[in-house]
């Protein structure tokens, strides 16, 4: 037994959690474990009471509503993946959920977990930043939501405060005329991406007349290429413009020089990441179309 | 609870409060109380002394943990066995009959060499085990079989063989059907 000791509670409401956790301010969420107890193990974390979630059927649920699609904190990346309106809905979910880990690890790990946890090379967090998604949390005393773009603040820290519970992660569907692509480069299948874009591009007459794309792995958090979307805005997905808005992806590659990858490799990373997901989103808009 | 507490308790007597936890492992229904600091993997190997499911990292990076989880494979060691209360669990010990007939991906690593120390062999067993029950048609391509093997790491055998045998337990279990 390596985890330092903790104190285990699993209400069968999200009120119920919400009162354990307004009641201590050392108490955490467990949703999958795939990141909390990895760390327990190390002695990393140290929770005083851990509040799984896993019998509140509120959270476990997930469906394509209208345009959009609302999946409760609890749901297993593997099950959303798997969805098949889910898939019809935004093709990109199961091609992004596909890059996390590996089958086993996603078969627990949660979508919830994953956006909570917010480690700044993760998948699903740069493409909630990508579509433009929002979370909704939940206290004591009441409900809000918060952009993606509001959301993610630095590594592993969020806009959630203590005692605040994510409870629905909201993604839109795909676009009409838009097509995406995620591609990550990682040193072994299955990790962590050294550097990762999310691209969604919306072509008219062969002109992007939107154009979305956010990076995970370069920065302190999932970030949006603002430059780079708007080198390609009104201009064909190719040639000059994808060459700039290539090229402005580099600058937003900011993390240091770690043991994994040196700064200007990750801003090679970066620009070649654009320059690939770019050119396979539009050629699944034009597909589309 | 105060962890203050459980300072100044006697060497080789656990402080820790207990959880009654109650589950079904290979069929067989078990109770017992634990530690909800217990992790199921200790739960597994040292209260129900299966000791087939072993334990490489305990960080979910190498995979010889893995078992099944309410039809669901996944990792002992990054899971409670408190939060396994209810649940029902399938281990490598359930995989053979009774009689001591080899499961078709057991009896496929047999055949195909796919170990060499063992010591990954259970969790391997285990994922794919799960995987084609839940997968009657799998991509049998080298880069799809690859993909849902990437989770388990063996230091042995060079993979070449756990790839067939992967191969050979997907016709081998569609042979059965
Ligand atoms: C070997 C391995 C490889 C991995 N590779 C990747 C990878 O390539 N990419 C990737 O993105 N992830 C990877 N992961 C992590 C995995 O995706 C996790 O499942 C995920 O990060 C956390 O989800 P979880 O449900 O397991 O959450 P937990 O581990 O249970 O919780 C994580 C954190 O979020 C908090 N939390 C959880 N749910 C909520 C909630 N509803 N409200 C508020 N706070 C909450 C917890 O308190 C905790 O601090 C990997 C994990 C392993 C073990
Ligand atoms: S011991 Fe569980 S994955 Fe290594
Ligand atoms: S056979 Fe020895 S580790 Fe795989």
């Amino acid at each position: 037994m390596k985890p330092a000791l903790f104190a285990y509670a699993a209400p069968q409401s999200v009120e119920e959690a919400l009162e354990i956790l307004a009641s201590d301010e050392m108490a955490r969420p467990l949703a999958g474990g795939q990141s909390l107890i990895p760390t327990m193990n190390f002695r990393i974390a140290a929770p005083s009471t851990l509040v799984d979630l896993r019998r509140i059927g509120a959270l476990n649920a997930h469906a394509v509503e209208g345009d959009v699609i609302r999946v409760g904190a609890m749901t297993r990346q593997r099950n959303l993946e798997r969805d098949g309106a889910v898939q019809r809905a935004n093709p990109l979910i199961a091609e992004v959920l596909g890059n996390i880990a590996h089958i086993v690890i996603r078969n627990r790990g949660t979508v919830g977990g994953s956006i909570a946890h917010a480690d700044a090379a993760a998948e699903l967090p740069c493409m909630l930043v990508a579509t433009g998604g929002s979370v909704v949390a939940r206290r004591a005393g009441g409900e809000r939501t918060i952009a993606a773009e509001d959301f993610f603040h630095f590594h592993m820290t969020t806009a959630l405060e203590v005692g605040e519970l994510l409870t629905e992660v909201r993604i839109p569907a795909l676009p009409p005329r838009t097509g995406y692509a995620f591609q990550e480069v990682a040193r072994r299948h299955g990790d962590y991406a050294l550097a990762g874009v999310c691209a969604l591009v919306t072509l008219k007459d062969g002109v992007c007349t939107a154009v979305s794309l956010a990076a995970c792995g370069v920065a302190s958090k999932p970030t949006r290429l603002a430059e780079a979307e708007s080198a390609l805005l009104g201009a064909p997905p190719e040639g000059e413009a994808l060459a700039r808005a290539s090229d402005a992806a580099r600058e937003y590659a900011t993390a240091a020089d770690d043991r994994q990858a040196s700064a200007d490799y990750r801003r090679d990373l970066a620009s070649a990441l654009v320059r690939r997901t770019v050119t396979k989103a539009a050629e699944r808009a034009r597909e589309r179309a | 609870m105060a962890r203050s507490a459980a300072r100044g308790t006697p060497l080789g007597q656990s402080p820790d409060p207990r959880v009654a936890v109650s589950m079904t492992v290979n069929g067989e229904r078990v109770e017992r109380e634990v530690s909800p600091r217990m992790l199921l993997s200790d739960f597994i190997r040292h209260e129900l002394r299966l000791t087939g499911t072993h334990v490489g990292c305990e960080h979910g990076v190498c995979g010889c943990c893995t078992v099944i989880i309410d039809g669901k494979a996944g990792r002992s060691c990054l899971a409670f066995a408190v939060q396994a209360d209810g649940a029902s669990i399938r281990t490598i010990e359930s995989v053979a009959d009774a009689d001591g007939t080899l499961h078709p991906v057991q009896q496929a690593f047999r055949e195909c060499h796919g170990l060499q120390c063992g010591y990954c062999t259970p969790g391997f067993v285990m994922s794919i085990v799960d995987y084609l029950e839940d997968t009657p048609d799998p991509d049998l391509s080298e880069d799809a079989i690859r993909e849902v093997l990437s989770g388990n790491l063996c230091r042995c055998t060079g993979y070449k063989n756990i790839v067939a045998a992967f191969r050979r337990s997907a016709e081998l279990m569609r042979g059965a059907r």
